[in-house]
């Protein structure tokens, strides 16, 4: 909102530099938030894509290899039918059977959404409570801490072959791969977040008589949760790129499916367009866990304010 | 000195300290003495300030009187209690806010009955009492970020009040206030103090502060902290921070402290880097 004023004042200042129905129209949506935030995020996607399309239409970027946005974009119905990869390939099926281009995509992404969801979820509620548990009593911290920290740097593709020698194929593996590949460091974010709380608080909790139990259900929970939800926000985008290489591998359909599909029949339309889609999604999850911050934690200043006005 | 023999005090008496005595991360390499051979005898309804220089001990000497840390050395009573965990009778104010951020004022200012299970209402009305008593009933429903640094100590003081303590200990409460904000709260907590008849034990290293506040000054050495005098201040309440009276005994305590700091500074510069 500061920004959009300030632009407005700029162009005021400038006076004829600037046609005075642009700065009217910068001046009118000062007051309107979301509309310079939804208008802020056209220009800087516009901005992307632009230089691409600038490139393509230099000659610089081949289109058979990065096709730009208004060519991955436009053919969406041939595109979109690629999506239905759990029944496209089955033996019967003709290409113009099953769902529509436009039912394939809603369906493969609902079930990834599904898999990062649960996944993420499952993954939050393990390791908040494995690292209340371990702050909690003494020997359970030495005796799981350093497991979890020797495990902490396996990549995920490393337990690719796990997730598949327990589960075979299907939505178990891939949440898997979501869980373990986020447990570990929610763990030691959860006890980094314990460790961080004001002793103060603490003190003033255990002068009141409270007892072990109420001090960390009461007090340590509580004043954890600010920081434990912006761990859920980072960790979300690494749900989202985990999802992708679990699904790539034996799960019936799903974005990695997709891609992989576009990989062995040489699309990058298809590949462009499912990263496409998955950055909204991305971006929508993000957006929906910061409302729901803003909501859940209305006690936590606004920093962001202060260092815009540095 | 800590002696064998039994120690001779009443049950009456709000705090007793006898050989008290405290050495952080004991039997390390990094140990430190805090606090040395300390002899204390705090009447119920008594304004007692620790004065002292920063890191002089005064504050260790607060939280082992609270029971949130355990004395090294020699033993704490209360009302004819040994002090060995935190109580509720003897209620602990921070120097910095301490309210949850994530409770409204009367939740905060009633966590403590929370902890026993009180019903909402009987803590509603807790709440709504001790906040009269400290001139915030308007501020009942607001969140603590809503408030002032002041709003937020008074709070914090109310909290303490609706345990109905017989103790209140204060670390430095008032030290991140302006002078002016100050200078109000001190007026204010005379006055709770008059009206709760609890024996207070408040932490400063402000001489003003202890002039205008205390029925006697303890007044510290540095480290180890050991009790150098314990002044009486005998000026009539209210006081008139003004009077030839006062200016005397600020200028008695000045003299004292900084033998004090000459002496810590001293020591500091003979520190090998």
């Amino acid at each position: 909102m500061a920004v959009v004023t300030r632009d407005g004042d700029v162009g005021a200042a400038a006076g004829a530099s600037r046609p005075a129905a642009v700065t009217r129209l910068f001046a009118s949506m000062a007051g309107l938030d979301w509309l310079s935030k939804v208008w802020w995020m056209c220009l800087s996607v516009g901005l992307f894509a632009g230089i691409w399309e600038l490139c393509w239409a230099l000659g610089w970027a081949d289109a058979q290899l990065l096709p730009p946005p208004h060519i991955f974009l436009s053919n969406f119905g041939e595109q979109g039918k690629f999506f239905n990869t759990a029944t496209r390939w089955q033996v019967g099926n003709s290409a113009d059977e099953g769902p529509s281009a436009f039912e394939s995509v809603m369906i493969t992404v609902a079930a990834t959404t599904m898999r990062v969801f649960v996944g993420l979820v499952l993954a939050s509620v393990l390791a908040i409570s494995i690292g209340v548990a371990v702050r909690y009593w003494h020997v359970f911290d030495k005796l799981v801490l350093p497991t979890v920290t020797l495990l902490s740097p396996v990549s995920p593709i490393a337990w690719l072959p796990v997730a598949i020698f327990m589960f075979g194929i299907g939505n178990a593996p891939a949440i898997f791969m979501v869980v373990v590949a986020l447990f570990f460091h929610m763990v030691l974010a959860t006890i980094a977040q314990i460790d961080g709380v004001p002793p103060n608080l603490i003190n003033v909790a255990r002068t009141m008589g409270a007892s072990k139990p109420q001090i960390y259900g009461r007090v340590i929970v509580p004043a954890i949760l600010p920081g434990m939800l912006q761990v859920l926000r980072m960790n979300l985008f690494g749900a989202w790129m985990v999802v992708l290489i679990a699904e790539s591998t034996g799960v019936g359909y799903g974005m990695g499916q997709v891609i992989m599909l576009a990989r062995n029949t040489f699309n990058p339309s298809l590949v462009f367009f499912t990263i496409a889609v998955i950055g909204v999604l991305g971006f929508s999850f993000d957006w929906l866990l910061r409302l729901a911050q803003r909501r859940l934690l209305y006690w936590l200043p606004d920093t962001q304010e202060k260092l815009r006005g540095l | 000195m800590a002696s064998d023999a039994a120690p001779h005090f009443s049950s009456r008496d709000a705090v007793v300290c006898r050989g008290v005595g405290k050495t952080w991360a004991a039997g390390t390499k990094r140990a430190h003495e805090a606090l040395r051979d300390v002899d204390l005898d705090i009447a119920p309804g008594e304004f007692v300030v620790f004065l002292g220089p920063s890191g002089c001990g005064k504050s260790t000497l607060l939280y082992l009187i609270s029971g949130l840390e355990d004395a090294t050395e020699g033993k704490t009573w209360s009302f004819g209690d040994l002090v060995e965990t935190p109580s509720p009778q003897r209620s602990l104010i921070f120097q910095e806010t301490s309210l949850f951020p994530w409770l409204t004022v009367w939740q905060n200012v009633s966590f403590g009955l929370a902890i026993r299970g009180a019903s909402q209402d009987e803590r509603r009305a807790v709440a709504a009492e001790a906040l009269q008593r400290v001139g915030l009933s308007a501020a009942i429903d607001k969140r603590p970020d809503e408030l002032s640094g002041g709003m937020r100590q008074r709070v914090a003081v109310a909290r303490a009040l609706a345990m109905r303590p017989k103790v209140l200990l204060m670390d430095e409460p008032f030290a991140a206030l302006d002078v002016q904000t100050r200078a109000r709260m001190q007026d204010f907590l005379l006055d709770v103090w008059r009206d709760s008849g609890a024996s207070v034990l408040f932490v400063t290293h402000h001489i003003d502060e202890a002039v205008a506040l205390a029925d006697r000054v303890v007044v510290f050495t540095s480290r180890p902290g050991r009790i150098k005098t314990i002044m009486p201040i005998s000026l009539p309440r209210p006081r008139n921070l003004f009077s030839r009276e006062a200016e005397a005994l600020r200028i008695q305590l000045t003299e004292l402290l900084r033998d004090e700091v000459d002496r810590a500074f001293a020591e500091q510069e003979a520190i090998p880097a």
